[in-house]
C-alpha cells in the first residue's frame, strides 16, 4: 500500500484496528447504543464492555450517531468527453466523497458506441484501481446492442461481478436505444439477473425540439432547459416501466430530476412494478432556475440531462418522496467539468459538456432537507443514502450496515454541524459549486473507510489507489425475490383448438404485417420442448392490472366463460368450424 | 334515383316533413317543440308552426327527438391484401341508418409510398358512388416526407379534410417514428388540422409476437397476448407528451382500455387538448372471447388494440364517456367474413383485424349508459352526434337539432327491446360480436337528408345519396384553447455579452447538432405552451404580464440560499 497522503497534514499513522466508543448506532432499521470494534477493516464486535487487545485507537463518540458509511450510487469520475475528460478523475473525486461522508462509489463505465463492453471496463477498472481512494463498483453502459454485446454482458456478470447496465433512451445517434432494443435489453438482463438502468428522456423529441430552440436564436444554457422539458422526461419513465413490466424486468432509473417523473415512478410502484428511482444531490438541492443567469459559466455550470427543473418546489416535492419510499436511492451524478471545458458551447448550448458535482455535499444536503425538516428520521436516512444502495446492487449486509461482519465503512455523523457549500472549501476540481452559499446543517465528525480513519477534526487523510474493486453478485433478493415469482406465476398457453376448416380467402403472399418469425415456424415436436422452456423462462408481469391472466389459465385448458349475456351460439351460417 | 329497399315497396316519401309532440333532447337541453323540415333542412321549430298543406307528419307522442348520430370511425369498404371488407359503402351506410346514425366519417389509407390525394379521390369515387348518408373522410398518414406535407397542405385547403390519423403501430408498415410524429404534429398544428393516433407501442408488438409465435400460440388469443393493455396507455401517453410539446390537439382513437382511458382523463386534467374515442367494441363486449375454442368466433373479434381481457373495462369506459373523459364514440366498423379472417388460421398475426359495430352503437351506449343512469339523454347525444360534429368543424349543420341544421334527425324509442344477432343484423358478416346481447332503446324513425329511412321497422335507403360533408380546419372546439396558449408562451434567450474566457481542446467526434447553422433571428415568435402541463408557468414571470418587448428581460429569480455570487476563480466572465 502506498504511503498516507495529506495534503496540508503530516501523514498520521492509523492503527487498522479501531474502537468506537458511546457510539449510537444507526442503522436503516433501528438505533441502539454500543461500540463498535474493528479489525483489519471489518467489523468485529458490536455491543457493551467489549474485550478488545490493548493499544487500539479509541474514538470516543459521546452519544453521536456512527451510521453506515454512505454509497453513491451514481457518479462520472474521469469521464471521457469528446477528448476532454471530467475535471474530477478517480482520486479527485473519491477524496471529495470521503470528505461528505460517502465510503463507497459506484462509477458508469461508458463505452463509446462500438467499443468493447469488457474493454470499457477494464480501463475503468484500471483508472480507478490507480487512484480510487475508497471502496468501488461499476455499472457498465449499453450505448449500442447486437449479438457481441450479449455475450460481453455475459462475460460482465459471470466474470466481473457487475450486475447493473445502463441504456439510454436519449442522445438520439449516439447512445439511443430504440424500443425494440430495450426490450431485448430488458429480457437479456433479466435472464442474468442483473438490474435494468435507464437514462430516461425521449431523445427523439429532445432532438426536434434542439434544432426549433436553436432556430428561435436562443443558443445560451436556458435552450438546454427548454429543449429538454419535464413532460419528456417522464414519457421515457413511462415508456421504460411500460416495456420493463412487458419483460418482467426490475428497473431502476438513474437521475430523477422532477416530479412528473417521480410521479410515474410512484405510480408504478403502486401498480406493483419492481421500479426504483434514484433522484441526485441536484434535483434534491436546487433548481433549474440558475439556467436564466446572466452570468454563462454559472448558468453552463448547472447543465446536466435531465436538466434541473426550473419549478422551485422540485427538491421539496423529491424530497418528499425519497422520505415516504417512493423514491429509493440517492446517488451524485458527479460529473464535472472545469468552465473551459463548458465552454465549448459557449455558442451552442448542445455542445456543453453534461454533468454537475454533489458526491461530496449529498449526505449533508439529504440531511438538511429531510432529516433537519422532520420529513424523515435518521433510519430511513441511512436507507436512502446507504442502505437501500447496498440492497439494490446486492452488496447488502457487507456495505449498507453496521453489523458484525460488515465492512468496516461508518461516518461519526454530526447533527449540529453547520456549513456553507462553497467552490473556495470544496474538495473539487472545478470552479463552480451548484450548491454555492447554501448552508447545510449535519456532517460527517469522522469518517472511517476500510477501517481506517480518513477524515477527523476536520483534516483529510486519503490514499490513493487503496479503493478496492467490489464485485456484484447477480440475482440480489431485494430485486430479484419478487421477480422469480412473478416469473413462476405466469404461463402463457395457447387454446387447444382443431383445424379450422373452412374456406380461406386467396391472398397474395405479401403479409400484411411483416413478422420476422412468421417462417420460422416449428415443428409440434419443438413447440413441446420450447414450452418446458417457456415455464422456466420468466414471463410477463400481469400484476399491473386489476385483470389476472394467470388466474384462468392455470385451471388446466378448460376454455374461458364467455359473458353472461351471450346466450345463442354465434353465427347462423354454415361454413364455420364449430368445435367447442 | 331510385329507392332501394330489400323486401319493401318502396315508398313516397315527401321533402316536406312535420314531427309533431316531439321532445328534442340537444347535447345541452330537452324541450317539447314541433319540427318542420323542407329539403333537408329544419326550417322551423315551435308550437303550432305555420307549415304548407299536404306535409306527411309524424306524430311523436312525446318520444324523444335526437341528433341523428355521427359515426365518426368507419372502414368500409376497405381493401385488404386484394378483398375488400365485407360491407361496403352502401351495405356499411345502410347498417348505419339502421341503428339511427346518419352521418358516416370513413378512414381514408393510402398504402405507404402512394399519393394522398389519389387514396382520397378513389374514396370519395367509391363513397360517392354508393352511400346512403352523408358522410366525411379522415386521411391517414402512413409515410411522412415532403411531399406528404404538400399533400396535406392541399387536402386541408381544398378538400374538406381536417383530421389525419398517424399509426404508432403496425412496425415497418404503417408506425412512423415519434421525430415524424412530433413533424406531423408540428405541422398539423399549424395548419389547424386534428391529429388522431392509433396509439400501441409498434415495436414491442413486434417483439411479443414473435415471442407467441416462438411459445408456439398462433391462435386469436396470442392477438390479446402480444397487445396487452400497458402498450396501448404507453402510446396514448406518448403522443400526449408529444401533442403537448407541439400545442396540436390530439385524438386518440379506439380507446380500447381502462389505462389507456386513465392516461388521456390524466392528460385533460393537466390541460391538454385531447379526445379519447371508445368505439362500440370496448363499450359493449370484452376480450375474454379470443380463448373462445371456435376459431372463426375468436376470430371475429380481432382488432387492434384487442378488446381487453378485463371483463369490467366496458363499464369503466362507458363511466369515463358520462364523465366526460371520454368524448366521443365510433365503431370502427371493419368486417371481414369468416374465410377472410382464416388468412391468419396458422398465425395469428395474419388474421385481418376489425370488428363490426355502426349498426349496433346507439343502441348499446343507450343500454348501458343510459338506461343504468350514467348519463342523462343530452349527455348521450352528446358523445354520439354533437361532440364528433364540434370536432370536425361539422356544428351546428349537424349534430343540433335548430333551424338551419340538417334534417338528420331520429326519433328513439326508450323501451324497444331487442335482441343483436347475425341473423337479422344489417351487416354483411357471418359474425356479430355482440350476439346475443339484448339492448334496450332504438330508433323508431330515421329521417336523413329530410327523407324518412326508417319507418315501422322499415329500412328505405338510397344507394349514392350521401354527399361528402368537407370539414374545415381550426375547429373552435379543438384550436381556441390552442391559439390561445400560442399567444401565451413566448420563449426568449437570455440576453448575454460574449464569453470570453478561455475553451477546452475538443474533438467533433460526437454530438453535432446539423441546424446549428440554421439560426433565425430572436424576433421570431416562438412557441409553447408550457403554461398547462406543469404546475410551474413559465409566463407567470412577474415581467410578462402583457407580451413582453425584446427589453424586458426575464430574469428568473435565484434560489433563495444562494448568498454569495459563484466562483472564486478568476478566469470567469463575470457579466453580471
Amino acid at each position: 500500500m502506498s504511503g498516507y497522503q495529506g495534503k496540508k497534514n503530516i501523514p498520521r499513522i492509523t492503527s487498522d484496528r479501531l474502537l468506537i466508543k458511546g457510539a449510537k448506532i444507526v442503522n436503516d432499521d433501528q438505533s441502539f447504543l454500543a461500540d463498535i470494534y474493528m479489525e483489519d477493516g471489518v467489523i468485529k464486535q458490536i455491543g457493551d464492555n467489549l474485550i478488545v487487545p490493548g493499544g487500539v485507537k479509541i474514538i470516543e463518540a459521546h452519544g453521536r450517531m456512527v451510521m453506515p458509511g454512505g454509497i453513491d450510487v451514481h457518479t462520472r469520475f474521469q469521464m471521457p468527453d469528446r477528448g476532454m475528460v471530467a475535471a474530477d478523475d478517480f482520486y479527485q473525486g473519491t477524496r471529495a466523497a470521503l470528505a461528505g461522508g460517502t465510503t463507497m462509489i459506484i462509477d458508469h463505465a461508458v463505452p463509446e458506441p462500438g467499443m468493447s463492453l469488457v474493454s470499457a471496463f477494464k480501463q475503468w477498472r484500471e483508472w480507478a484501481d490507480s487512484r480510487s481512494c475508497c471502496d468501488y463498483s461499476l455499472h457498465v453502459d449499453i450505448t449500442e446492442w447486437n449479438s457481441g454485446t450479449q455475450e460481453e454482458m455475459e462475460t460482465l456478470v459471470k466474470d466481473h461481478g457487475v450486475n447493473s447496465f445502463l441504456v439510454y433512451l436519449a442522445y438520439k445517434d449516439i447512445f439511443q436505444l430504440s424500443d425494440s432494443q430495450m426490450y431485448e435489453v430488458f429480457s437479456f438482463i433479466r435472464d442474468l439477473g442483473a438490474i435494468a438502468q435507464v437514462h430516461a428522456e425521449n431523445g427523439d423529441i429532445i432532438a426536434e425540439e434542439q434544432k426549433r430552440i436553436l432556430e428561435l436564436g436562443i443558443t445560451g444554457p436556458e435552450g438546454h432547459v427548454l429543449s429538454r422539458p419535464e413532460e419528456v422526461e417522464a414519457e421515457a419513465v413511462n415508456r421504460a416501466v411500460t416495456v420493463a413490466n412487458q419483460t418482467n424486468c426490475p428497473l431502476y432509473i438513474t437521475k430523477v430530476m422532477s416530479k412528473s417523473a417521480a410521479d410515474v415512478i410512484a405510480l408504478a410502484r403502486k401498480k406493483g412494478a419492481v421500479v426504483y428511482g434514484e433522484p441526485i444531490s441536484a434535483s434534491l438541492g436546487t433548481d433549474g432556475t440558475h439556467y436564466w443567469s446572466k452570468n454563462w459559466a454559472k448558468a453552463a455550470a448547472f447543465v446536466t440531462s435531465p436538466p434541473l427543473s426550473p419549478d422551485p418546489t422540485t427538491p421539496d416535492y423529491l424530497n418528499s418522496l425519497l422520505s415516504c419510499g417512493d423514491l429509493q436511492v440517492t446517488g451524485s451524478a458527479h460529473c464535472t467539468f472545469k468552465t473551459s471545458q463548458r465552454a465549448v458551447g459557449k455558442d451552442n448550448f448542445t455542445m456543453i459538456p453534461e454533468g454537475t458535482n454533489g458526491t461530496e455535499e449529498r449526505m449533508s444536503l439529504v440531511w438538511d432537507k429531510c432529516v433537519v425538516t422532520g420529513k424523515m428520521d435518521e433510519n430511513q436516512f441511512v436507507a436512502v443514502t446507504s442502505t437501500n444502495a447496498a440492497k439494490i446492487f446486492n452488496l447488502y449486509p457487507r456495505k449498507g450496515r453496521i453489523a458484525v461482519g460488515s465492512d468496516a465503512d461508518l461516518v461519526l455523523w454530526d447533527p449540529d454541524m453547520t456549513k456553507i457549500i462553497s467552490a473556495k472549501s470544496h474538495n473539487l476540481a472545478v470552479e463552480y459549486n451548484i450548491f454555492e452559499g447554501t448552508e447545510v446543517r449535519g456532517g460527517p465528525l469522522v469518517v472511517i473507510s476500510q477501517g481506517k480513519i480518513v477524515l477527523e477534526d476536520g483534516n483529510l487523510h486519503t490514499t490513493e489507489g487503496c479503493g478496492r474493486y467490489i464485485s456484484r453478485k447477480a440475482f440480489p433478493d431485494h430485486v430479484y425475490k419478487r421477480i422469480k415469482a412473478r416469473s413462476r406465476l405466469t404461463e402463457l398457453r395457447g387454446v387447444p383448438r382443431g383445424q379450422y376448416d373452412g374456406p380461406v380467402c386467396d391472398v397474395p403472399v405479401t403479409p400484411k404485417v411483416i413478422s420476422t418469425v412468421s417462417s420460422v415456424k416449428t415443428s409440434p415436436a419443438k413447440q413441446q420442448q420450447q414450452h418446458q422452456q417457456v415455464s422456466q423462462q420468466p414471463v410477463r408481469n400481469l400484476h399491473q392490472s386489476g385483470f389476472s391472466l394467470s388466474g384462468a389459465q392455470i385451471d388446466d385448458n378448460v376454455p374461458r366463460r364467455t359473458t353472461q349475456r351471450i346466450v345463442a351460439p354465434p353465427g347462423g351460417k354454415a361454413n364455420i368450424t364449430s368445435l367447442g | 334515383m331510385s329507392y332501394q329497399g330489400k323486401k319493401n315497396i318502396p315508398k313516397i316519401t315527401s321533402d316536406r316533413l312535420l314531427i309533431k309532440g316531439g321532445r328534442i333532447v340537444n347535447d345541452d337541453q330537452s324541450f317539447h317543440a314541433d319540427i318542420y323540415m323542407e329539403d333537408g333542412l329544419i326550417k322551423q321549430i315551435g308550437d303550432n308552426l305555420i307549415v304548407p298543406g299536404g306535409v306527411k307528419t309524424i306524430e311523436a307522442n312525446g318520444k324523444m327527438v335526437i341528433p341523428g348520430g355521427i359515426d365518426i370511425h368507419t372502414h368500409f369498404q376497405m381493401p385488404y391484401r386484394g378483398t375488400t371488407t365485407v360491407d361496403d359503402f352502401a351495405q356499411g351506410s345502410k347498417a348505419a341508418l339502421a341503428g339511427g346514425t346518419t352521418m358516416i366519417v370513413d378512414h381514408v389509407i393510402p398504402e405507404p409510398g402512394t399519393s394522398l390525394m389519389e387514396a382520397y379521390d378513389q374514396w370519395r369515387q367509391w363513397a360517392d358512388e354508393k352511400t346512403c348518408c352523408d358522410y366525411s373522410l379522415h386521411v391517414d398518414i402512413t409515410h411522412w416526407d415532403d411531399s406528404v406535407k404538400q399533400e396535406v397542405d392541399n387536402l386541408i385547403k381544398d378538400k374538406g379534410v381536417n383530421s389525419f390519423q398517424v399509426y404508432m403501430a403496425y412496425k415497418d408498415y404503417y408506425q412512423l417514428s415519434n421525430s415524424q410524429l412530433y413533424e406531423v404534429f408540428t405541422f398539423l398544428a399549424e395548419r389547424g388540422g386534428i391529429v388522431q393516433v392509433h396509439a400501441e407501442n409498434g415495436e414491442i408488438i413486434a417483439e411479443e409476437q414473435a415471442r407467441m409465435l416462438q411459445m408456439g400460440i398462433t391462435g386469436p388469443e396470442g392477438h390479446v397476448l402480444s397487445r396487452p393493455e400497458e402498450l396501448e396507455a404507453e402510446a396514448v401517453f406518448r403522443a400526449v407528451t408529444i401533442a403537448s410539446q407541439t400545442n396540436c390537439p390530439l385524438y386518440v382513437t379506439r380507446v380500447m382500455s381502462k389505462s389507456a382511458a386513465d392516461i388521456i382523463s390524466q392528460a385533460r386534467k393537466k390541460g391538454n387538448v385531447v379526445f379519447g374515442e371508445p368505439i362500440t367494441a370496448s363499450l359493449g363486449t370484452d376480450g375474454t372471447h379470443y380463448w373462445s375454442k371456435n376459431w372463426a368466433k375468436a376470430a371475429s373479434f380481432v382488432t387492434s388494440p384487442p378488446l381487453s381481457p378485463d371483463p369490467t373495462t366496458p363499464d369503466y369506459l362507458n363511466t369515463m364517456l358520462a364523465s366526460g373523459d371520454l368524448s366521443v364514440t365510433g365503431s370502427a366498423h371493419c368486417t371481414f367474413s369468416v374465410a377472410q379472417k382464416a388468412i391468419g388460421k396458422d398465425d395469428f398475426t395474419q388474421i385481418p383485424e376489425g370488428v363490426n359495430g355502426v349498426e349496433e352503437r346507439m343502441a348499446l351506449i343507450w343500454d348501458k349508459a343510459v338506461t343504468t343512469g350514467k348519463m342523462d339523454e343530452n349527455m348521450f347525444v352528446a358523445i354520439t352526434s354533437t361532440n364528433a360534429a364540434k370536432i370536425l368543424n361539422l356544428y351546428p349543420r349537424k349534430g343540433r337539432i335548430a333551424v338551419g341544421s340538417d334534417a338528420d334527425l331520429i326519433i328513439w324509442d326508450t323501451d324497444s327491446v331487442r335482441t343483436i344477432t347475425a341473423k337479422t343484423h344489417n351487416s354483411a358478416a357471418e359474425y356479430n360480436i355482440f350476439e346475443g346481447m339484448e339492448l334496450r332503446g332504438a330508433p323508431l324513425v330515421v329521417i336523413c337528408q329530410g327523407k324518412i329511412v326508417l319507418e315501422d321497422g322499415k329500412l328505405q335507403v338510397t344507394s349514392g345519396v350521401g354527399r361528402f360533408i368537407p370539414c374545415s380546419p381550426f375547429p373552435d372546439f379543438a384550436y381556441k384553447r390552442v391559439k390561445a396558449r400560442k399567444q401565451l408562451a413566448v420563449l426568449r434567450a437570455v440576453p448575454r455579452g460574449m464569453y470570453d474566457g478561455p475553451v477546452s481542446e475538443f474533438s467533433m467526434s460526437r454530438g453535432g447538432t446539423p441546424s446549428a447553422s440554421a439560426r433565425t433571428s430572436p424576433t421570431k415568435q416562438p412557441v409553447r405552451n408550457l403554461h398547462h402541463q406543469s404546475g410551474f408557468s413559465l409566463a407567470g414571470n412577474p415581467a410578462a404580464c402583457g407580451p413582453p418587448t425584446p427589453d424586458e428581460v426575464p430574469i428568473r429569480p435565484a434560489g433563495r440560499r444562494i448568498v454569495v455570487p459563484p466562483g472564486g476563480r478568476s478566469n470567469i466572465t463575470s457579466l453580471s
